[in-house]
């Protein structure tokens, strides 16, 4: 008989006698039972987290661009069209670039920098239900979706701050050694990123007035965080104001060390260190926030889809 | 009713012939879902009461379910339509958190329960291979590995590269079944597999099931489809209406289901309220079940498959379920295709009570082309009657071995010959 032949008469005899259980094997370790954890924000197997948001970021970077004609270029063109917009109105209808120094390079970096937040917060409020089969039939720490958003964002924001690079040596930036600092701006950027990334997805499926309030929410911090302005043109009650949102700080400091090193760092902005607390601690506060909203959503989330 | 098997209330547990060690042991199992009404709130209204509850109705979709499954066992959940046997399926797999009870298991658990998951229409197969791959808790590289295996045994090598959405639907549904063969889990929960795909395929879903149950996996199997829990799962549980009705015998449990399906419905819609339900219920019944049912070559010897040509000796004893008076038993011989390629039928001069039985045994001539085949019995209750149970019962596998070419489905003897012909065309 031929293998295959042999393999069907193999299955044949398994089908006549369906009642019988394999054979155990005495010295075959008894498997020890274990309680099942349920649907969690976190927990599992790290690896398999990691290779999952790997894997999810990069299908999803690949898909956003899939069929159109110039591809990644796009990633490119999208910040650098909205650029030249602000840069034509600031410039020459409202006059306020000509007395920022580098004003130029300092818009195009603040709109890479929010436009890397305001894209993941925006993808994330649609990302449970984007990703439903995978909520509703497998087993996934929850955290990975907002997470996978992030990082395919991250994967754009990367290719644009290679263009911002070029900007910066062509519009006569000089480099300097605060340069080396970026890591701790864009590890505090991605931070708060996630968090919100984190609460709008997992508060989506139950109240879908999220994707609306959202909306409107990142279009007026995109006015209320200084990046189409500098916070020190701004009058001083409406400074401090605008100094409590804790993307602010973050904003001003980028200026400071990586294009102007004359501009007033965060603290002379708000007045000293003390004014400082409130953006800190509700940067603190809205991480805080996303993992208590999400541990609390995660269990639910695949019976709200 | 003649239930010969008394009903096990939900919270008990039957072992049943099993007797490897517990590897899935579900205790009490509660799920209720809160569904809101479907009451159209107007802007105005909403403005006015932003922070008022709306109003939602409760549906326990899981009540107090306990059960233990065993090592190596192929455990079946059968049930209606929103009995629950889905969402138990998903408290088991880690998707769903049940609102009390307990769930524990033993080895790995295959985290996805349903074929194909997380497919992406817009990526290639290549791709959606190695997403599944990592789902499965491969590495990216040990995903990569397997793919070429993947791709083999789906007989997809050639589209490797075609985004899914080009895909049939035959071949997206190979590709998933493919995967899963690669998932090496000890545990794996399965919410209706085999609803997809065609006969053929149906087969090597039964082929793939069949070498895992020889590994010694375990499954749990939620499926509508009463053959596949009478020729596969060892034991099966009836779900209705987000309780466990009834746990055991597969043939016992399909039979519940068919009453529950067909008896019911009958009742229901009224449309023959003066018969008795009693019969309304035994017309649906499968009358019968199987006592044994074998295989035999021409000197009496039990064989699992038969030779080309050879004689098939078929020896089966079926159990009366119910009164059968002068029944007829009809014998389908079914080729993998589906296709019924013969068929007879037998009378019983005489009357079976419940639990009588009654031999059926003999030659059958033997003209089948190689391949496999499954050998179905329905049983008529009486000889006037024009009722017949609505459900075969599926009574062997076997494979027709040998060389014939195979043209067609049987063979065929001839004398046709060819000679010249000597006389010049006229």
């Amino acid at each position: 008989m031929s293998d295959a032949l042999e393999a069907t008469a193999q299955r044949a005899a398994d089908l006549s006698e369906p009642a019988n259980l394999p054979q155990r094997r005495d010295d075959a370790p008894v498997p020890e039972l274990k309680d099942v954890p349920g649907p969690a924000a976190l927990g599992g197997d790290r690896r398999r987290m990691f290779e999952l948001l790997w894997i999810l970021a990069v299908n999803d970077f690949k898909r956003t661009y899939f069929g159109t004609v110039l591809g990644y270029l796009w990633t490119l063109a999208r910040p650098l069209m909205l650029f030249g917009v602000l840069l034509a109105v600031f410039t020459q209808v409202f006059r306020l670039g000509s007395e920022v120094p580098h004003y130029p390079v300092l818009l195009l970096f603040n709109i890479v920098l929010f436009g890397f937040f305001q894209e993941a917060t925006g993808a994330a409020v649609f990302s449970v239900p984007g990703q439903e089969s995978l909520v509703r039939k497998t087993q996934f720490p929850r955290i990975v979706i907002p997470l996978a958003v992030v990082l395919t964002s991250l994967f754009n924001l990367g290719l644009n701050l290679i263009v911002v690079l070029v900007f910066m040596l062509a519009f006569g930036v000089t480099p300097m050694w605060t340069w080396l600092l970026f890591p701790l701006v864009l590890g505090a950027l991605i931070l708060i990123t996630t968090a919100v990334s984190t609460i709008v997805s997992s508060l989506y499926p139950r109240f879908r007035d999220i994707a609306i309030i959202w909306t409107v929410a990142s279009t007026v911090l995109f006015y209320a965080t200084p990046i189409l302005y500098p916070a020190d043109k701004v009058p001083s009650g409406l400074r401090d104001v605008i100094m409590l949102n804790p993307l602010a700080p973050l904003f001003e400091i980028s200026r400071k060390w990586f294009i102007d090193p004359t501009a007033p760092g965060p603290v002379q902005l708000a007045g000293g260190w003390a004014p400082l607390i409130v953006p800190a601690v509700l940067f603190v506060g809205i991480c805080v926030l996303a993992i208590r909203v999400l541990e609390r959503e995660a269990p639910r989330i695949a019976e709200e889809l | 009713m003649n239930d010969s098997t008394a009903l096990v209330t939900a919270g008990a547990v039957r072992t049943g012939a099993a007797s490897g060690p517990v590897v899935v042991e579900a205790r009490g199992l509660e799920k209720t879902f809160r569904i809101p009404d479907q009451r159209v709130d107007s802007l105005k209204e909403r403005v006015a009461h932003p922070f008022r509850q709306s109003e939602y109705r409760t549906l326990r979709a899981v009540q107090d379910v306990s059960f233990d499954v065993h090592q190596g066992e192929f455990f079946g959940i059968v049930g209606r339509n929103g009995s629950g046997k889905s969402t138990l399926l998903k408290i088991l797999a880690s998707i769903y958190r049940p609102d009390s009870g307990r769930v524990r298991m033993a080895g790995r658990v295959a985290p996805f329960i349903e074929l194909g998951v997380g497919f992406n229409p817009d990526l290639t197969s290549r791709e959606n291979c190695l997403l599944n791959g990592v789902l499965m808790g491969l590495t990216r590289s040990e995903a990569q590995y397997r793919l070429d295996a993947v791709l083999d045994f789906a007989e997809l090598r050639d589209f490797a590269d075609l985004k899914l959405k080009n895909y049939s639907s035959g071949m997206t549904v190979r590709l998933a079944f493919a995967i899963m063969v690669q998932a090496d889990a000890d545990v794996m929960l399965i919410d209706e597999v085999l609803a997809v795909g065609d006969a053929a395929f149906g087969q090597k879903c039964m082929d793939v099931f069949y070498e895992k149950r020889r590994a010694g996996k375990t499954i749990v199997l939620v499926t509508h489809d009463m053959a596949t829990v009478q020729s596969l799962c060892h034991r099966a549980m009836l779900m209705h209406d987000g309780e466990l009705q009834f746990i055991g015998d597969p043939e016992d449990t399909a039979m519940r289901y068919y009453r529950l399906n067909f008896g019911g419905a009958v009742e229901e819609g009224g449309e023959d309220a003066s018969a008795p339900s009693d019969e309304t219920n035994a017309f649906y019944d499968l009358n019968g079940r199987v006592v044994h049912a074998h295989l035999r070559d021409p000197a009496g010897k039990l064989v699992d498959n038969v030779e080309q040509d050879v004689p098939i000796g078929l020896d089966v004893v079926l159990e009366a379920a119910r009164e059968l008076v002068e029944p007829i038993f009809v014998f389908h011989i079914i080729n993998e295709d589906g296709l019924v390629v013969a068929g007879f039928t037998r009378s019983y001069d005489g009357t079976l009570a419940p639990g009588g039985r009654v031999k059926l045994a003999g030659a059958i001539e033997n003209p089948l082309v190689p391949g496999r085949y499954s050998v179905d019995v329905w049983i008529r209750r009486d000889s006037e009657g024009s009722d017949m149970a609505l459900q075969p019962i599926r009574l062997l596998y076997f494979v027709v071995y040998g060389t014939a070419p195979r043209h067609g489905i049987v063979t065929v003897r001839s004398d046709v010959e060819a000679t010249a012909v000597l006389e010049p065309a006229q």
